[in-house]
């Protein structure tokens, strides 16, 4: 029997390796493919927790968290394109318009 | 049994996690991703969430890593000279403490709380999809209905952010 400790164990290294992938990655692609791995190490925790304190919901909000994961995807690749498409780079240290 | 594919899924996972970041070029990236949400699929599986688990397989690693490689192909990126930002020793640090800090504390935590209505028996009895399926459809409809506002929203702000600039829209520029 693998006690809930060890799940939540593994999601807090993912978790932190997103992290660290958000703050030391320049490229913006790059930096949203860790946010997809912290959102995967919360969905590991919400489905852990479901089990083993035998409740559905945990399931089912990593399943809304999916689909706000998709939307997150689309959203944010089309914003990369539109920047691509107007500085020919896409490294979050040269996109500072919103900068004040 | 279920303990020898923990470690392997887990410890996958986290090495899967560890390339996703540290890789240079942006396509290994992309497919050491795929490997870690294969692997976390795989978690699920142990955690008798089958729906999840086809979820993840079919919704991530299917569409939204394709539409990820699909964009790093489409732009063409060269891998940088320099890929890592330029203060990450001081944030690989931060990250490293927050992280073992996380650890400490999962470990030295007990977990426990009042047990829900969902005991796994009467779970396995007709499938963990008629068990989610009964859930979603009863107690959690109306955010299954705003999730569903909020795709239509992001399908048509990424259509108007991507789509090409015409004449017409220069022009009332």
């Amino acid at each position: 029997m693998v006690p809930l400790s060890a799940y939540v164990a593994v999601s807090a290294i993912l978790f932190a390796t997103g992290l660290i992938g958000v703050l030391i990655r320049r490229n913006f692609i790059i930096v949203l493919m860790a946010v997809e791995i912290m959102l995967n190490a919360a969905n590991i925790n919400l489905v852990a927790f479901s089990y083993y304190l035998e409740s559905m919901a945990g399931q089912i909000v990593a399943l809304f968290v999916i689909a706000i994961a998709a939307g997150e995807a689309a959203v944010g690749l089309a914003i990369i394109i539109v920047v691509f498409r107007g500085k020919i780079s896409t490294n979050v240290d040269e996109m500072n318009l919103l900068k004040w | 049994m279920i303990p020898v594919f923990f470690v392997y899924f887990s410890v996958v996972s986290i090495l899967a996690g560890i390339l996703t970041v540290a890789l240079r070029n942006p396509v290994h990236c992309g497919l050491a991703l795929l490997a870690l949400l294969l692997h976390v699929a795989g978690l699920f599986v142990l955690l008798n969430a089958e729906f999840l688990f086809a979820v993840q397989v079919i919704v991530y690693a299917g569409a939204i890593l394709v539409l990820y490689l699909f964009v790093l192909m489409l732009l063409n990126l060269k891998s940088d000279e320099r890929y890592l930002h330029t203060k990450y020793a001081v944030m690989l640090f931060a990250g490293v403490a927050i992280c073992g800090e996380l650890v400490l504390l999962v470990l030295r935590s007990p977990f426990g709380g009042t047990k829900g209505d969902a005991p796994a028996p009467a779970v396995l009895q007709d499938g963990n999809s008629y068990a989610v399926g009964i859930k979603m459809f009863s107690e959690y409809l109306l955010p299954f209905e705003i999730v569903g506002v909020f795709l239509l929203g992001a399908i048509i702000g990424a259509i108007v952010l991507a789509k090409t600039p015409t004449a017409a829209d220069v022009e009332q520029e």
